[in-house]
């Protein structure tokens, strides 16, 4: 059994989940949720098996390192982080509902890992500027807070979904959704979350760019990126807590948000070009 | 306060402004990524136009980053930080070190969280046994007379209060930070030859040459291979020393560099000259010596009439790897050639005499210099940031009154309290207090 093969089980696990997810919410039953989470549960024991295994891998091919070091295994890593972050908020809210609006990016980012053009599943051996436990730390630091705000962005696509819809009746496919104010309340939990851990990450990249080159900032476009996606985030939290803003304007800043991460993530290496270039390979 | 009604003062304390200037630089930011920046002229020209390349020189848009108006938008924001703080933390330091004891009693009534018991029990008695029940939760409670009653108080994280002003000041200190690095420190870049010492370096940019008042010393210079051929390591064997002496070696890589008198010298990229480093010895004699030499040149080591060059180059097994064909005779006559991997030193035998001989390619290391003397300020203020958004989101300031009062023949018991954060975390909380204070009373 290699990586490869378990990696191929997620992506496929994570695809049933989300399907159940969804149908859970739209038919009602019980059930279906019940098996929407023991499947996502499995599939994440198999995923980090696999990177587990992947991390092994690497090691037997003479080049090992933790597998955060390219484009795959970021997105690998992103699916990973935005399942653990969905289900401890599963078990501490007691609610799968939300299931519907976190797993299917768990499965987009995998299929995406696996299925777009120029991604490439080789394990590659680390050049000398990414050799650093700093880099480890970055990595892991933005994604669980990428993470975070993916869950935020579900959540805020679920609250303006439930907004927009004239359906009061309760017994509408949205009348299942927790009340808004729930929901609220969570996005603004998942965003200081992220934004904690955004901010630890833009800090690691920082120590890890002055060991490596001798400079903690250089405006390149992806650092620039990360910034731009704080200040957005920053700029969120402060008009909530200082000018009340609440509800759907919240919502839509957790969706702009998420689409500056997803930006500062992909376009930076596909439409700009800058140091982080390794993301592109 | 006069300068309260200033509205100068009012506009930088507003966090409108804040909202303002964090977009601003938000969208404004966007433009570094999408225009090339720090091209040569002729480029913006080429990829916009004439009059578009003028208006962005107009507008410092090829180094949009130190432009005045970037630079105009971060000092607001430093203002903006600074202001608000000076208008705030007053009041927010005083509710911090507020008396708690002195709270309105008729406040504790209409709070959210609050439960009342009644007891047949002696006020006095009561009181002790509410104060055990709190102790017993974790909370230390202080005690005053007040209106015919005892008001029991007790709190946790007053001072947490004070995350979001550690992370406000935190962005100033990260500021001051990078400014003292650009006004006290400079980069530059050196390539030093293995063997070689220098004791100036090149600045950025001017090219100026910037003495470091002790010399630098490449010892020696390697590259290795991964299996596949891609480069794994670019190591340097440095040597710092003061007045001709050594103090200090350490042997860097990227990643970890070497840091010396407020200096750090960062492997940044090497030179090869096709030029070998060659070491010569004759084990019985003990002499040597050792040449710079270059393929198919013939050198003479006069001392001990041998004479010797490489012939030939050849591929070893490991990728990247070399091994070199020595031509090589001494006064016996005969030449004969031998072998050697890159790096390798091995035993010669010739004409009844024995040579100890070593051969490595000959590299220059290039390193980059930085004086950078803010980044503690930096680092420091990193770390202040993390530490003030932890206990500014998940930390709170949580208090809790207990008011106990004869009424009659019995005794009330009234405990109230509240959080200015995660108002349901302390719900349970304040349930699991109020809960142990009625079984002690019970
Ligand atoms: C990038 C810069 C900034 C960052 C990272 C930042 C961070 C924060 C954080 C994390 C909070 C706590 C929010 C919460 O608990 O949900 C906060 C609150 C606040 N910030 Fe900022 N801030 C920044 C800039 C500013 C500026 C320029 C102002 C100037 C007016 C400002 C004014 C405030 C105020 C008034 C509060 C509420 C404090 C309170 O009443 O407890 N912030 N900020």
């Amino acid at each position: 059994m290699t990586s490869s093969t378990l990696f191929g089980i997620t992506t496929i696990g994570y695809l049933l989940a989300s399907a159940l997810y969804i149908g859970t919410l739209i038919f009602k039953t019980k059930k279906s949720g019940l098996v929407a989470s023991i499947i996502t549960v499995l599939t994440f024991l198999v995923q980090t098996a696999a990177i587990g295994l992947r991390w092994y891998e690497s090691y037997q091919m003479g080049m090992g390192h933790a597998p955060l070091s390219n484009m795959y295994e970021s997105l690998v890593f992103f699916s990973w982080s935005i399942v653990i972050f969905y289900l401890i908020l599963e078990v501490k809210f007691n609610n799968r509902i939300f299931g519907a609006f976190a797993i299917p990016f768990a499965f987009v980012s995998m299929a995406y890992a696996s299925f777009a053009k120029g991604i490439s599943d080789q394990i590659s051996p680390l050049i000398p500027a990414l050799q650093s436990n700093w880099l480890i730390a970055h990595v892991m630091t933005c994604f669980i807070g990428y993470a975070a705000f993916a869950v935020a962005c579900g959540l805020g696509c679920m609250y303006l979904m439930k907004s927009t819809s004239s359906d009061d009746s309760g017994t509408g496919l949205l009348a299942s959704l927790p009340a808004l104010r729930v929901i609220d309340d969570l996005i603004h939990k998942c965003m200081i979350f992220g934004f904690l851990w955004l901010s630890a990450g833009i800090i690691t990249g920082a120590i890890w760019a002055n060991s490596a080159w001798g400079t903690y900032w250089s405006w390149d476009p992806k650092e620039t990126w990360s910034l731009i996606t704080w200040f957005i985030y920053a700029a969120t939290l402060h008009a909530r807590f200082t000018r009340g803003w609440q509800g759907k304007r919240i919502a839509w800043l957790a969706v702009i948000g998420f689409v500056s991460v997803i930006f500062t993530y992909f376009g930076v290496n596909f439409l700009l070009s800058g140091l982080h270039s390794y993301g592109s390979s | 306060m006069s300068k309260k009604k200033n509205s100068i003062w009012s506009f930088f304390a507003s966090v409108k402004l804040a909202l303002l200037v964090l977009f601003l630089l938000a969208i404004s930011s966007v433009i570094g990524t999408v225009i090339p920046q720090n091209s040569p002229a002729e480029t913006y020209v080429k990829m916009y136009g004439e009059n578009m390349a003028r208006l962005f020189q107009t507008l410092d848009i090829p180094d949009m980053y130190n432009s005045w108006w970037f630079v105009t938008l971060l000092i607001l924001l430093a203002l903006n930080l600074i202001v608000c703080t000076i208008e705030r933390l007053p009041s927010v330091w005083r509710l911090v070190v507020l008396d708690n004891l002195q709270t309105d009693i008729g406040r504790l009534g209409k709070m959210r969280s609050r439960k009342e018991i009644t007891t047949s029990k002696s006020p006095e008695e009561a009181a002790s046994q509410v104060k055990a029940g709190l102790s017993e939760a974790g909370w230390k409670a202080s005690e005053a007379s007040r209106d015919d009653g005892t008001l029991l108080f007790a709190q946790k994280g007053p001072w947490t209060r004070l995350g979001v002003y550690v992370v406000h000041t935190s962005i100033l200190v990260i500021f001051a930070g990078a400014m003292v690095g650009s006004y006290f420190g400079y980069k530059g870049s050196v390539m030093i030859p293995e063997t070689r010492s220098t004791d100036e370096i090149y600045k950025f940019g001017s090219n100026e040459a910037i003495k470091l008042g002790f010399e630098v010393l490449c010892k020696k210079f390697t590259l290795s291979h991964y299996p596949n051929g891609a480069p794994k390591e670019f190591r340097s064997d440095l040597v710092i020393l003061e007045n001709g002496k050594e103090v200090l070696s350490k042997s860097i890589v990227v990643n970890d560099p070497l840091n010396y008198k407020g200096l750090t010298f960062y492997q940044s990229s090497y030179q090869s000259y096709q030029k070998f480093l060659t070491s010569i010895a004759n084990n019985e004699t003990r002499n040597q010596d050792r040449f710079l030499i270059e393929p198919g040149k013939q050198v003479k080591w006069d001392g001990e009439k041998v004479t010797f060059g490489i012939i030939n180059r050849d591929m070893t097994d490991t990728p990247g790897k070399f091994r070199y064909k020595i031509w090589f005779a001494n006064e016996s006559g005969v030449a004969e050639p031998f072998w050697i991997v890159d790096g390798d030193t091995t035993i010669v035998k010739h004409g009844g005499k024995e040579y100890t001989f070593a051969l490595k390619e000959f590299f220059a290391t290039g390193l980059q210099v930085t004086k950078d003397p803010g980044v503690w300020g930096v680092y420091i203020g990193c770390g202040l940031m993390l530490l003030g958004l932890y206990v500014a989101f998940f930390l709170s300031h949580r208090r809790i009154w207990v008011y106990i009062k004869k009424a009659d023949e019995n005794t009330t018991v009234l405990v109230s309290g509240n959080s200015n954060k995660n108002k349901q975390a302390f719900e349970k909380s304040f349930d699991a207090v109020s809960q142990a204070i009625s079984n002690k009373l019970g």
